[in-house]
C-alpha cells in the first residue's frame, strides 16, 4: 500500500492500470477527459496491456466496448454527460447483453443549456438501464469503487454491466489523499477473467444478440431482472473481500450519526462529505441529527435504507437532478417507494433538489436545510413538492425558516 | 419447435449457445407467397440455390427437388434469379 495525491479522475486512472484490462474504448468529455488522459499515458508508457480504441463518438465507444466485453476479454470506458447521452442505445444493449463492462462516470450536467459541472441527471437518467450504479463520495471511494466493480460485474450470478460514479470537479479534478493498493493485491483480487461464452471461441460457437420475439423476449428480461436482485445479493460478499485486502469497509449505505437521530438527510456522492460536517456541528449545538450516505443507488438498497430510517422522525432527501414531471427527484421517489407499505409509510420525507450545473452547496444551505426538517418534525407540516436549494428566488422560505429558530 | 423454456433455464443475456439451432425455429409461416416449383422447366443450375438466403432450396444428388416450406419465407428471390430460359419457379399465394 501506499500512499498518493491524487484527483479523483487520477485514482480511477491508476485502478485502472492496475485492472489492467485487455480493452479500453474511450471518447473524451469534461470532466471524465483527464481521467482518460492519465490512461492513455499508461498505455503509451507500457505500464499497461491494454489495446486502446480511440473512437469518434461515446456511441462508438461503448459499442467498441461491447464488442471487446463480447469477444471474452476484461473491457472497460468512461464519460460524462452527454458522452453517457449518446451512449443510451448501447448501454442498455451492454446489459441485455448481460456484459461485465466497468464504465467510470464522471457526473455532469446535462444540455441545454451547456453546462460542464457536475450533477447527477446523466447517470439519474440511466438508472432504469440495467446498470449497476456504484456512487463514490470522494477520490478514495471512486478508486475503491472501480476495483470493487470489476468482481460485482463479473460476478457469475451477476454479469451485469457496472458504472462507478464520482461528481465532475468536485471529486474529478480535487486532489486528495488516496490510500493505493499494491499492483499484486488488486491483480489478485480481481483475478483471471475467464467468460463461459466467448464470441471469439470459434471452437465453441454462440451468437450474441439475436433476434428476440414474443415468445422468448420477455424471458430474458426476467432473468435481466433477477441479475439485478443476485447483485443486491452478491456485492456485499465482494465488498466484505475488499474490506480484507483494504482494511476499508464498504456498505451499500454509510449510516453517519443515525442511531439516536430525530432527523436523517440522505445523499449521495460529495454532497455526503458535506452533510457529515454539517452533522458535527449541530450535534455540537444539541440537535440530534443524522445522515445516510447511499452508496450503491442500483439495485437500490431497500432493506438497508428501511433499517436505517427506523428510528428517525423525519427525512430530507437530496436529489443533484431533476425528474422532470415526476412528483419528486429521483432519489425520494425510491426512498418513498420502499417506506411505502411497511410501518414507516407514515414518516414524513421533504425532498431537495439541489446543486444543478455544478450550483455550490453549503455547509450553510444543509444547516438551514436540517433546521427546516426540524421544523416539519415540531410543525408536522410537511412540504409536498420538492424543494430547490440554492436558486435565486426560492431563498424566502428559508429566511422565514431562519427566523423560528432560536440561537 | 421444442417445448418452450422457462427464463431460468435460459442461458445468459440472449445468447444462442447451439450452433446451427436456427433449423430448429420455422419461420415457414411469415409467408404470403410460396415458391412452386415446374420440375420440367428447371435445368437444375442451382442459382436458386446460391441465392436463396433462408437454405431453403432443397438440393438431392445435384438436383433441385424442391422447398423447405418450414424455413422459406417466400421472398421470391429463387424465383426472381431463376434464368430466364428456365422460369421453373413460381409465386402463388400461400392460401392456394
Ligand atoms: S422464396 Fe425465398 S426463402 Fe423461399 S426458397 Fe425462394 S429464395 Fe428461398
Ligand atoms: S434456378 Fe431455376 S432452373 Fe436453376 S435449379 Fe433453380 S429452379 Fe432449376
Amino acid at each position: 500500500m501506499k500512499v498518493m495525491a491524487l484527483t479523483g479522475n487520477e485514482a480511477v486512472a491508476e485502478a485502472m492500470r492496475q485492472i489492467n484490462p485487455d480493452v479500453v474504448a474511450a471518447y473524451p468529455i469534461t470532466p471524465q477527459t483527464e481521467l482518460m488522459h492519465k490512461f492513455a499515458e499508461f498505455v503509451a508508457d507500457g505500464l499497461v496491456d491494454t489495446e486502446m480504441v480511440l473512437v469518434e463518438s461515446e456511441h462508438s465507444a461503448l459499442s467498441a466496448t461491447v464488442g471487446a466485453s463480447a469477444a471474452g476479454v476484461r473491457a472497460m470506458t468512461a464519460t460524462s454527460s452527454q458522452g453517457l447521452a449518446l451512449m443510451w442505445e448501447i448501454l442498455y444493449i451492454a446489459a441485455g447483453l448481460r456484459l461485465p463492462i466497468v464504465m467510470a462516470v464522471v457526473n455532469r450536467a446535462l444540455s441545454a443549456p451547456i453546462n460542464i459541472h457536475g450533477d447527477h441527471s446523466d447517470t439519474m437518467g440511466a438508472r432504469d438501464s440495467g446498470w449497476i450504479q456504484i456512487f463514490s463520495e470522494n477520490a478514495q471511494e471512486a478508486y475503491d469503487n472501480t476495483i470493487i466493480a470489476v468482481r460485482v460485474a463479473e460476478h457469475p450470478e451477476v454479469l451485469l454491466p457496472v458504472m462507478v460514479t464520482m461528481d465532475g470537479f468536485i471529486i474529478s479534478h480535487t486532489m486528495e489523499r488516496v490510500e493505493v493498493l499494491d499492483d499484486e493485491v488488486v491483480r489478485n483480487f480481481i483475478g483471471e477473467y475467464n467468460p463461459r461464452y466467448k464470441l471469439l471461441d470459434v471452437e465453441n460457437p454462440v451468437t450474441f444478440g439475436p433476434l428476440d420475439l414474443q415468445d422468448y423476449y420477455f424471458e430474458h428480461k426476467r432473468a435481466q431482472a433477477e441479475a439485478m436482485e443476485n447483485a443486491y445479493r452478491f456485492i456485499k460478499e465482494v465488498d466484505e473481500e475488499f474490506y480484507k485486502i483494504s482494511g476499508r469497509r464498504y456498505q451499500y449505505v454509510e449510516p453517519y450519526e443515525i442511531d439516536d437521530a430525530d432527523v436523517v438527510l440522505i445523499s449521495l456522492g460529495s454532497t455526503a462529505g458535506t452533510i457529515k460536517d454539517v452533522v458535527d456541528n449541530l450535534r455540537l449545538k444539541g440537535m440530534r441529527v443524522g445522515a445516510l450516505k447511499i452508496r450503491l443507488y442500483r439495485p437500490f438498497p431497500r432493506d438497508e435504507v428501511i433499517e436505517y430510517l427506523s428510528n428517525a422522525s423525519v427525512i430530507g432527501v437530496m436529489d443533484r437532478a431533476i425528474a422532470f414531471g415526476a412528483p419528486y427527484g429521483p432519489v425520494c421517489l425510491d426512498v418513498k417507494s420502499v417506506l411505502q407499505g411497511t410501518k414507516f409509510s407514515e414518516l414524513p420525507v421533504v425532498n431537495y433538489i439541489y446543486g444543478l450545473g455544478g450550483r455550490d452547496i453549503r455547509p450553510g444551505d444543509i444547516e438551514r436545510i436540517f433546521i427546516e426538517l426540524d421544523k416539519v418534525r415540531i410543525s408536522g407540516e410537511v412540504p409536498k413538492s420538492p424543494r430547490f436549494i440554492g436558486v435565486r428566488g426560492e431563498e424566502d422560505y428559508f429566511e422565514k425558516v431562519k427566523r423560528l429558530v432560536k440561537n | 419447435m421444442s417445448e418452450l423454456k422457462k427464463w431460468y433455464e435460459l442461458p445468459v443475456g440472449g445468447l444462442i449457445i447451439e450452433p446451427g439451432s436456427a433449423v430448429k425455429y420455422k419461420t415457414g409461416s411469415w409467408r404470403t407467397f410460396k415458391p412452386v416449383l415446374d420440375r420440367s422447366k428447371c435445368n437444375d443450375c442451382l442459382i436458386c440455390w446460391i441465392y436463396c438466403p433462408d437454405n431453403s432450396i432443397l438440393v438431392n444428388d445435384g438436383k433441385m427437388v424442391g422447398f423447405d416450406y418450414d424455413h422459406c419465407k417466400g421472398c421470391g428471390i429463387c424465383a426472381e434469379v431463376c434464368p430466364d430460359k428456365a422460369k421453373a419457379i413460381s409465386m402463388v399465394l400461400e392460401h392456394q
